[in-house]
């Protein structure tokens, strides 16, 4: 990234009066009215709202993926919406670690080649990404299940698996948008449990959920309605 | 794992949609490989039929005189003892540019002699060559040798000759080794010698009245070759016998030009195809597609995915379409051309038709792969 890109911060992540409206018939939507706050190194922060409320839309500005319509987004003093298209895909490969709602795994790889995907477009050899993949399922428990296809798992499987290819890379900052919105309450802890102890060894954890049970994992909580952060 | 695994994957996954794809591109370079293999060797087969088919090139003496015979039927007297060649200087044919496409060079003698009171024309050739120039004729008795002749079936017929006969000429006593059936040709009545011994009945040593030249035609310039020998001889007057070329390379090359239409045809039908069923499958694919692009994929390495399935799909059609096609030119051409047997497989247009079809794929992607890679990652995340 270049230095004219870069600004002086003092946290890992600092959002600044960001908005984001769309247009949707004809009617302008504001999905995020007016945000603004920070998140340091470590933190494993809980966005929480009902459904509507912008959180999701906020997890894909932070992400780089949805250019909002005022404001700044600094990540690792990168300011995230000066960068180009492609540099913004490549801040995601190299920052960004993204647990989608519903798994979203490839339906025709293997878990392990899911696992792999980030790294398809890395010069890592096949046999080192084979190590960092396994090592990492490992890591979340599904040693020996790396041959078969996510279809052929159970959804707190299928989630783990998100997590291993969302942490393979060893991204600064994971986000998460509702990782327990499709789990029974037992699998939902488990996944809970799994994102705390990847805190606990210095993963930065952004996490949208509208259920306020999880909301006990995490060390910070982000309140949001109609667009706005409420609370902190 | 590389962009290539993830391509190969999906092609897997979707055998159903890929196999109507690679199906289609089969088919329409099937039809391309068929057409040209059968033109190709329907032309060649007839350009070698026409080579078989004795000499395609004649050299004779230049007359100021219009011929006076046609179809057959001569009037007034032919002049048999106009100019003739020096023997000696016939090698200088062998001196021309397109000297490699040269098959047999014959140089015969003529002339009149009497005998019994007729005027019978005779000619000196080398028997060997002549023979194998004119694989159709057939005769009884056996090939002459020294002091033989082979007589014409009219001349045998006039001047009562049978193989064992005997007959004087110029002093000298000739068996008659063989009788030419007929031929509707104007050999039928003539009496036919070796060259050598014939020259010296007639007087003619070292003197030649006519060449005649069979040029393997396949793909050379005839035209070029009467020039060039025609330079060669400026005393001469040298004729390509092409009217019967002519007329069925025209029809070969009516039935070219309309296997190369039919060829654009299928391609634009081909391109088509592959843009419906790419386009389809990209819009099938916009979650995915988010994906990649949400873990840092830039849209270089969408375009790339969905350009290797295309390539892959064009390959593995145009290997099957130029395998097919050839299996189908094998099994049509009897019908097409009785007698005629394809060559074997033309790999030269294999190789043209997997790249045909691998380039019409890639082409025909490069707007859906664009539009894949042009996604907006926030637009195809909301289908998640």
């Amino acid at each position: 990234m270049t230095s004219s890109l870069t600004v002086e911060v003092n946290h890992l992540i600092e959002v600044r009066d960001i908005g984001k409206h769309y247009q949707s018939g004809g009617m302008v939507v504001e999905a995020i009215r007016r945000m603004d706050f920070c998140v340091d190194d470590g933190e494993f922060i809980t966005i929480m709202g009902q459904s509507g409320s912008g959180k999701s839309t906020l997890l894909s500005v932070l992400g780089g993926l949805n250019h909002p319509s005022r404001g700044r987004v600094l990540v690792d003093s990168l300011d995230l919406y000066a960068l180009s298209s492609e540099q913004r895909a490549d801040f995601r490969s190299e920052y960004i670690g993204m647990i989608f709602q519903s798994f979203q795994l490839i339906p025709y790889l293997t878990v392990l080649e899911n696992v792999k995907l980030p790294m398809a477009i890395t010069d890592l050899s096949a046999a080192r990404q084979n190590d960092m993949a396994e090592a990492v399922l490992a890591k979340v428990g599904l040693e020996g299940k790396g041959v078969r296809l996510p279809d052929q798992l159970s959804g707190g499987e299928q989630e783990r698996v998100a997590i291993a290819r969302a942490i393979v890379n060893n991204p600064p900052i994971l986000l998460a948008d509702e990782p327990t919105g499709n789990l029974d309450s037992r699998t939902a802890g488990e996944v809970m449990e799994l994102l705390t102890s990847l805190n606990r060894d210095g993963q930065t954890i952004i996490m949208v959920t509208h259920n306020s049970d999880s909301c006990r994992y995490s060390s910070r909580t982000i309140l949001v309605r109609d667009g706005c952060c409420v609370e902190r | 794992m590389k962009l290539y695994n993830i391509a190969l994957n999906n092609l897997r996954r979707r055998k159903g949609k890929m196999a109507f794809l690679v199906l289609g591109l089969m088919i329409g370079i099937a039809t391309i490989v068929t057409l040209l293999a059968i033109t190709d060797t329907m032309s060649g087969e007839i350009e070698e039929r026409l080579d078989q088919f004795g000499a395609n090139i004649v050299m004779v003496p230049r007359s100021e005189n219009l011929s006076l015979t046609y179809g057959g039927i001569s009037v007034g007297g032919v002049n048999y003892e106009s100019v003739e060649f020096d023997e000696e200087k016939i090698q200088l044919i062998h001196e021309i540019d397109n000297s490699k496409n040269l098959g047999v060079v014959l140089p015969k003698v003529l002339g009149a002699v009497d005998i019994g009171g007729r005027r019978v024309l005779l000619m000196g050739t080398d028997f060997n060559v002549e023979l194998n120039l004119k694989s159709w004729w057939t005769f009884s008795g056996s090939t002459p040798g020294r002091g033989e002749l082979m007589a014409g079936a009219e001349a045998a017929a006039a001047l009562g000759l049978a193989p064992g006969g005997s007959l004087d000429l110029g002093g000298r006593t000739f068996t008659v080794a063989a009788v030419l059936h007929a031929t509707g040709g104007a050999e039928d009545g003539v009496l036919i010698g070796n060259l050598a011994e014939i020259q010296e009945v007639l007087g003619k040593q070292g003197k030649i009245s006519m060449v005649e030249i069979a040029a393997f035609c396949r793909g050379c310039p005839i035209s070029d070759m009467v020039l060039q020998i025609a330079e060669k001889f400026p005393e001469a007057k040298v004729t390509a016998l092409k009217q019967a070329v002519m007329s069925k390379m025209q029809s070969i090359e009516l039935f070219r030009t309309f296997a190369y239409g039919i060829a654009v045809l299928v391609i634009v039908i081909g391109s088509l195809l592959v843009f419906v069923t790419m386009m389809g499958a990209v819009n099938e694919r916009t979650r995915e597609i988010g994906i990649f692009r949400a873990i840092g994929f830039r849209r270089g390495h969408v375009m790339h995915i969905i350009l290797l399935e295309a390539l892959a799909v064009g390959m593995i059609g145009g290997i099957l379409g130029f395998v097919g096609g050839s299996g189908v030119a094998w099994a049509v051409m009897p019908y097409v051309l009785p007698g005629g047997r394809l060559a074997g497989m033309n790999f030269s247009l294999g190789a043209v038709a997997v790249g045909m079809s691998m380039s019409l794929s890639l082409l025909a992607s490069l707007y859906p792969a664009r539009r894949a890679s042009r996604l907006d990652p926030s637009v195809a995340l909301r289908a998640l």
